[in-house]
């Protein structure tokens, strides 16, 4: 799939904000006042930010409202509602925090709730994509919530909990990379069940337009082997390698700075990579060989 | 549009053209509609069109042109073609590409006076019509088609879209619905031959070896229609076989001048329309102690002969001999297993009655795959001898002639060349000579045509030979011209062989500085790359914008079934300073004062085209239209005096009138005399004229002759050889003479027209350009391993002629010799108002700078064209190349310079939609 | 709406005939011109004269080459739109309503003005059957020519899809696989129409009908032998047999 800055920024962004969200809501003894003020606004930022990203994709942005109807079966509809929801919740959380000093605990596990539910439901839209098949697999939800937890963990300042979950999240990463490569050939769509041509081998032979277009720009967009694992490297070093070698340190703030940019930053890179590396079945029909 | 002439129906809204589809009426397209006809709008909105006449400012080739006003075009192409006309109407060369008005065209040249008329048939389609006319009296092509209705095996030679690209299509469908065989004999697997059930990857330029030893197998088999051969065809007539005689190898005659045979009835010889005879395919006879046989025997002879048999051609044809065999044995099989009946009785020209039609359900097609080979010709010859020996022409389930067709060569008319300054021409340019004496020759022996044509170079160029027009008046040879006039021909680039010469040849000085061709008079309608080398152009609107003409007299639109013909009449007004070219022409030839432009006080006779279209008489009762005539009893179609209303009448009708072929009259044409009859009525011919088909051709006999030293005129010594092996009476395969040394240049290079692009035009087409937006070359497999060569590679590839640099692309099914590309995508920069970035310009190439309209010089001081020598048809496909890995340059080689465009730059983002 | 509907009355799509296709191209650009003029919006190009010319088609045409164990390699066309699925998809993503697919006869349709161009529906197909309009940014898809098929004011016989009506080679089938009597339904069910990717379980409307066996020479020596004994072997006895072959006559 072509890796759409708007999209990566969107599930980046997103997936920190509403992992921040998370911990912030679960948290037994929460930040009041200022403290407070800057842990959620960064989050709301986070988060507002990354949708604010996603509506860029979007053809028609002034009409984006219209997202919140279908709620009984799409999942960026229940997307949209979640986040509302996640938002809304924390938001008056946050004000208690802020204004009042008042943790309401139940708002904030609601909350904490809503917002994982926002990131389960941004990656199940992701999930739910037969079509694509790097993605369609349980793992891809749990490899975001990992993500949204560790990084969450991350810019909270858990550092127990931010090394685990990074290691965790590293580890389903890194077998999600590797058995990605496989689920387009075991999905068993190949040209020959894409086509019905099965009384020899077929082979794509001319395009039907020499000219691009919306599916070879969007869904066509393959990136070379040794390009990807050396982005993979890229990505596990700054997304989970440095930041617990940093956390592992003992504590400084510029260490836990340097730790949060790394994590982003390969975030960021793996999520390209996310984007970038799955096939969509599509492909087939303009002769993309499984990259596996 | 394009040569196949659908009928369409134009949707306006707000007096806007919004959508178009076929006319589901029309004779030819039965609604149905290709790429190109759906895209028409954006054909029509181009933003190439040309927006008022130019004068070029800037050097040839530069494209830099002031706009100017009518009268001035006008008046400045009067000061160049008047003098001319008073003095020596040759120096005009009159030549039109695409032409669909060639009766108009051609009549119009007639009347200034200039030899120097033809279209573009020599470099397209002459081998197929000459050879088809000079056996049968018709050609596939546009002039005949498969019986699509009851043929149960179909062979398609070297077609890849054709003139009849819908009723093929359609055709095929029909056959594909009945279940019906289909054989593509084809190097390249493509298109039609993509769906045929069976593929013959033929080795280019081979298929007459091929056809002749299907021929070989058939008779050896027995598997022939002697009913039919010895009715309907000359194979009984018998041979004049005096070595001594004058007409030694001629048909022997009778006092009236009627071929002669033998009544196997009787054992009489007579002529061979004595009413009740059955003539004899095996007779002979003597006199004077020389023996005189059939042209069947002299067929059994030649053919029977193990040279012809598929263990000794497959080779050269790529094929296995079983593979020939196989063939053979399914038109054996599908031919005779079960005859198609039809119960329709009719009377043959004997005065003899058949209860009924019976035909061979095998049916041919076949175009420039072999016809655009220097042995194209007689390789036309051979498969017309294949479907004639099998009973397959103009019988139930095999191919049927479309009217004014069936005509024999003799029924046309002979060319004439003999100009006189201030007087029209003698007579019709292009024509069908029967002999060395209708050659168009000077009394020194020079050619008087600027293109050679009807010389002894290729004395049966019946459509003349557009391509060596350039490169001869540059030449001088056989003179120099003044002013080269040119109508809707790319001639500066696709249309051209040699296109970087030819460019060349358009702008090279003489030693005064002087354009060797001092004047260049242009109609295009777009921006193309030969308005750049034109001096004065003359804007034409496009075909939604003017009055059309597709005339009986010319190349119509009609089916096995009915004779047809068509309009097409302006749904919009030009938005721009731009005139319909042929009322342009009639305004030229007004003011030229050329007889039948003007009445005797020298005034205009036409308004404009469409006046012209009706009230336009080429003999008292025919003009060119045949519907809606005045007759003595009201409207009549076929013959009758002019009608002002005539054109109202075809638009109630949807643009057309088709006069319908009784059903008993449909088949058998020839000899058939209720066709011959009802054609009587309707025009189509003067008077009843029955005739054989000629597996053997006389005319032919008669150069051949002459190469012998026979006769008064004589060829040049250095042709005597050519013409006696080229030009034999029956079919002949030769090798293609332009291979180049086979070691040096072992692979076929073709090109093939893509279904969905017309030539150069499509390339402005915003819809149609995503399609086919740039062409690789397409190799096979062997050849893509053997060079180490990827998808998208580079590849340099050399001919006798040139080098061209380009990006490749595999293809499996593919003839392992061979490689291809699509026709006229690559464009010159600046032209057709795309961006020059376009991948037309970037990546997009012609095959033509490899093509030389010479062949390679062979030691005897002379360039002979790279051109069939019976009738001149340009031989594109003899081309051989070798090829070599390549780095990838910038851009495809050779790059030709940019031009600067004449018209407004092309919008950024297209919202087509029209609303009410 | 969003949710697929239980069951449609009828079933109408198309029938593509992959032995007859000869890839003109005609119904490409017979259905971008019937619906950049038919839909609300056009169906735009984007640097139509340019370097990189790209623009809206709702059916393009690929064309594909197989080799076969033995015997020659073979080209198919492939012409390709929205199939229509029964489970549709990309239905079922879009969280705006816009995609729907309608109870009466199975059509699946975007409602312009409801799409926020998200692109999820077209992720979501599995075909490459829906393309984002650049300059409109809505999703645009094959609408089977709804505008056509019921359209009042064309004649009768023109109430078929534009691609349909225009496909020379008749290729192309419309009507109601719902209708096992159904021209469409014999059609399939004769020659064997299949659907494409069925495992990505979107039970497409739209079904191919396979190429018909090709080269099938090899097979057919048997038969086909006979068809050429020899009644001579040179050209006097050919002259001889053709003799007793004319009396025969
Ligand atoms: N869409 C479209 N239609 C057109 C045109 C167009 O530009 N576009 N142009 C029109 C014009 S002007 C013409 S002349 C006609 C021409 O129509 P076609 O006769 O179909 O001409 P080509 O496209 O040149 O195709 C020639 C075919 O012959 C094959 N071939 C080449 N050499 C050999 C050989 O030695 N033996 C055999 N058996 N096959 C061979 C090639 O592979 C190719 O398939 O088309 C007309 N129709
Ligand atoms: N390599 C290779 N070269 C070939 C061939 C091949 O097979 N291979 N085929 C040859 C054959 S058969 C042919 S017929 C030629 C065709 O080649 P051309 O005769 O050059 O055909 P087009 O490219 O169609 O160009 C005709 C010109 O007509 C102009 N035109 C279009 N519409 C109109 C109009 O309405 N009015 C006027 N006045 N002008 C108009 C176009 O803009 C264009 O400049 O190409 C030949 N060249
Ligand atoms: S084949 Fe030619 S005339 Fe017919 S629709 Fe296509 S472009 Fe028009
Ligand atoms: S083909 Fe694609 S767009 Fe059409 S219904 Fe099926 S999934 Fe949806
Ligand atoms: S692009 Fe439009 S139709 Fe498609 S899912 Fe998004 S809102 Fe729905
Ligand atoms: S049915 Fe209509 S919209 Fe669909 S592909 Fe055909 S022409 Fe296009
Ligand atoms: S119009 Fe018919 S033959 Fe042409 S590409 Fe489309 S389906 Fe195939
Ligand atoms: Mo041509």
């Amino acid at each position: 799939m072509h890796p759409a800055p708007s999209l990566i920024a969107f599930t980046t962004l997103s997936g920190l904000g509403f992992g921040l969200l998370f911990w912030l809501g679960i948290d037994a003894t929460p930040p009041t006042g200022w403290v407070a003020f800057v842990f959620f606004a960064i989050a709301f930022v986070l988060a507002l930010g990354g949708l604010g990203a996603s509506a860029k994709h979007l053809g028609r942005p002034e009409r984006a409202l219209k997202a919140f109807t279908q709620w009984r079966s799409s999942w960026l509809s229940r997307e949209a509602w979640a986040a509302a929801a996640a938002l809304t919740l924390s938001g008056f959380y946050a004000a208690a925090l802020v204004f009042f000093a008042t943790p309401v605990l139940p708002l904030g596990w609601l909350g904490a709730l809503m917002a994982l539910v926002t990131v389960g439901s941004t990656a199940m839209i992701y999930t739910q994509l037969r079509t694509v098949p790097r993605w369609h697999d349980p793992s891809t939800p749990v490899v975001f919530l990992l993500y949204a937890l560790a990084g969450g963990a991350l810019l909270s300042g858990r550092v127990v909990a931010a090394i685990l979950l990074l290691v965790a999240c590293g580890a389903a990463q890194g077998w999600v990379w590797w058995d990605g490569d496989r689920r387009l050939a075991r999905s068993g769509t190949t040209l020959a069940s894409a086509t019905g041509l099965t009384h020899g081998t077929p082979r794509a032979f001319e395009p039907p337009h020499t000219g691009s277009n919306y599916l070879t720009r969007e869904m066509v967009f393959v990136v070379g082997r040794k390009h990807a694992a050396k982005l993979r490297v890229i990505a596990a070093t700054l997304a989970f390698i440095l930041p617990v070698l940093l956390l592992l340190l003992p504590f400084h703030h510029l260490f836990a700075l340097v730790a949060v940019v790394s994590h982003v930053a390969g975030v960021v890179v793996a999520r390209w990579l996310f984007f970038a590396e799955a096939e969509h079945v599509v492909g087939l029909y303009y002769g993309r060989a499984p990259s596996g | 549009m394009c040569a196949c002439r659908c009928g369409i129906n134009v949707h306006m809204k707000s007096g806007k053209v919004a959508y178009i589809e076929g006319n589901r009426d029309h004779p030819v397209n039965k609604g149905v509609l290709c790429a190109k006809g759906s895209a028409g709008i954006m054909q029509h909105n181009s933003p190439a069109r040309l927006r008022a006449p130019l004068r070029r400012t800037g050097p040839r080739g530069s494209g830099e042109f002031e706009e100017i006003t009518w009268e001035e075009a006008l008046e400045t192409a009067v000061s160049w073609l008047k003098p001319l006309r008073e003095t020596a109407p040759e120096k005009l060369a009159f030549f039109t590409g695409r032409d669909q008005s060639q009766s108009f065209t051609g009549w119009w040249a007639q009347q200034y006076g200039t030899p120097n008329f033809a279209a573009h048939g020599g470099f397209c389609s002459v081998n197929m019509a000459a050879a088809g006319i000079y056996t049968m009296g018709g050609a596939f092509w546009e002039f005949g088609s498969p019986d699509w209705e009851h043929a149960k095996l179909f062979v398609l030679f070297g077609v890849a879209e054709d003139h009849d690209s819908n009723p093929i299509k359609m055709g095929i469908g029909k056959l594909k619905a009945r279940g019906a065989k289909i054989v593509g004999v084809n190097p390249v697997r493509s298109g039609y031959n993509a769906v045929a059930d069976d593929w013959v990857g033929i080795t280019p330029g081979t298929d007459g070896l091929l056809i002749l030893s299907l021929v070989h197998c058939l008779l050896k088999a027995g598997r022939i229609d002697l009913d039919y051969l010895s009715r309907f065809t000359d194979a009984p007539v018998l041979l004049d076989g005096d070595p001594r005689s004058d007409t030694h190898g001629l048909f022997l005659r009778d006092g009236e001048g009627k071929p002669l045979v033998v009544d196997r009835l009787s054992g009489k010889t007579v002529a061979f329309d004595t009413p009740g005879i059955r003539p004899d395919l095996a007779g002979h006879i003597r006199r004077a102690g020389v023996s005189h046989g059939t042209v069947m025997s002299r067929l059994a002879e030649t053919y029977l002969s193990d040279s012809y048999a598929p263990e000794a051609v497959a080779d050269r044809c790529g094929l296995t001999p079983a593979r020939i065999r196989a063939l053979a044995a399914e038109i054996a099989r599908a031919a005779f297993d079960a005859p198609v009946v039809l119960d329709r009785p009719w009377t043959d020209f004997r005065g003899e009655r058949h209860a009924q039609m019976i035909g061979r359900p095998v049916a041919f097609h076949a175009m420039r795959g072999i016809s655009a080979h220097s042995n194209g010709f007689q390789t036309c010859r051979a498969l017309h001898l294949l479907q004639i020996l099998i009973g397959a022409v103009e019988t139930p389930g095999g191919m049927r002639f479309k009217p004014p067709y069936p005509k024999p060569a003799t029924a046309h008319p002979k060319p004439h060349a003999q100009s006189v300054p201030g007087q029209p021409l003698n007579g019709p340019h292009l024509g069908y000579p029967q002999g060395p004496a209708d050659l168009a020759l000077g009394p020194d022996g020079k050619a008087l045509r600027i293109d050679k044509a009807f010389t002894w170079e290729n004395p049966l160029s019946a459509h003349g030979l557009m391509h060596m027009v350039i490169s001869n008046a540059v030449a001088g040879d056989p003179y120099r011209i003044d002013t080269l006039f040119l109508y809707m021909a790319n001639m500066a680039w696709n249309s051209s062989m040699n296109t970087q010469g030819v460019m060349e040849m358009l702008t090279r000085t003489d030693d005064s500085g002087d354009y060797v061709i001092p004047r260049i008079i242009y109609s295009d309608a777009y921006s193309s790359e030969m308005v750049a080398y034109a001096d004065l152009i003359l804007p034409d609107t496009t075909y939604l914008e003017r009055h059309d003409c597709i005339s009986l007299l010319d190349r119509p639109i009609s089916e096995p079934g009915a004779a047809a013909d068509a309009i097409r009449w302006p749904v919009v007004e030009p938005d721009r300073d731009v005139r319909g070219f042929q009322s342009v022409l009639l305004d030229l030839g007004a003011r030229l004062g050329l007889p039948g432009m003007v009445d005797d006080a020298g005034a205009p006779l036409y308004d404009d085209y469409a006046d012209y279209m009706v009230n336009h008489e080429r003999k008292p009762g025919i003009g060119p239209l045949s519907g809606w005539r005045l007759g003595k009893n009201g409207l009549q179609h076929g013959r009758g005096d002019p009608n002002g209303g005539q054109l109202d009448s075809y638009i109630a009708n949807g643009g057309f009138n088709a006069m319908h072929i009784p059903v008993d009259a449909q088949y058998f044409k020839p000899w058939n005399m209720g066709y011959q009859d009802w054609a009587v009525e309707h025009g189509l011919m003067d008077a009843p004229t029955p005739y054989l088909f000629t597996l053997y051709a006389e005319p032919l006999r008669r150069f051949q002759r002459a190469a012998e030293g026979k006769g008064d005129v004589q060829p040049p010594d250095h042709l005597r050889d050519r013409i006696r092996d080229c030009l034999t009476p029956l079919p002949v395969w030769y090798p293609p003479f332009d291979g180049g040394d086979t070691a040096d240049f072992p692979i076929h290079a073709l090109t093939q027209r893509p279904m969905a692009m017309y030539h150069s035009w499509g390339s402005q087409n915003a819809w149609l350009r995503q399609i086919h937006g740039h062409n690789p070359l397409y190799l096979p497999t062997a050849l893509m391993q053997a060079q180490g060569l990827h998808d998208g590679d580079w590849v340099r590839v050399t001919s006798p002629h040139g080098e061209i640099t380009v990006p490749v692309l595999e293809m499996v099914a593919l003839n392992p010799n061979t490689v291809w590309t699509w026709n006229a995508i690559g464009k010159r920069k600046g032209a057709w108002a795309l961006d020059p970035d376009a991948p037309e310009a970037t990546k997009g190439f012609l095959l033509n700078h490899l093509i030389h309209e010479l062949l390679p010089p062979k030691g005897d001081g002379l360039r002979w064209s790279n051109s069939d020598p019976v009738t001149g048809q340009a031989a594109w496909f003899d081309l051989r190349v070798r090829i070599a890995k390549a780095t990838p340059p910038q851009e495809a080689r050779p790059q030709t310079g940019r031009q600067t465009s004449p018209v407004p730059p092309s919008p950024d983002t297209l919202r087509w939609q029209v609303r009410d | 709406m969003t949710q697929l509907p239980e069951r449609t009355d009828r079933t109408l799509g198309l029938v593509i005939d992959l032995d007859t296709c000869v890839g003109c191209h005609a119904c490409v650009v017979a259905c971008k011109g019937w619906n950049t003029q038919s839909q609300p919006s056009p169906l735009s190009d984007t640097d139509p004269y340019g370097a990189d010319p790209s623009g809206t088609f709702l059916n393009r045409v690929h064309s594909y080459e197989v080799t076969p164990e033995a015997g020659a390699a073979q080209l198919v066309h492939f012409p390709k739109s929205c199939l229509h699925c029964e489970d549709a998809p990309c239905v079922t993503v879009c969280p705006t309503g816009a995609s729907f697919k309608r109870t009466e006869d199975g059509i699946v349709l975007v409602n312009e003005s409801d799409c926020i161009g998200c692109g999820l529906c077209a992720w979501a197909c599995p075909y490459g059957a829906r393309e984002l309009d650049a300059a409109e940014g809505v999703m645009k898809k094959c609408t089977l020519c709804v505008d056509r098929i019921y359209n009042e004011n064309l004649p009768e016989e023109d109430r078929v899809p534009a691609c349909v009506r225009t496909c020379p080679a008749g290729a192309r089938h419309f009507g109601d696989l719902s209708d096992p009597d159904s021209p469409v339904s014999l059609l399939v069910a004769e020659r064997g129409g299949f659907d494409l990717m069925p495992e990505q379980g979107t039970r497409p409307v739209n079904k191919y009908l396979p190429p018909r066996p090709r080269d099938t020479w090899e097979e057919e020596t048997d038969v086909l032998a006979p068809w050429l004994a020899p009644v001579a072997e040179e050209p006097r006895g050919f002259l001889g047999w053709l003799d007793r072959a004319l009396d025969k006559l």
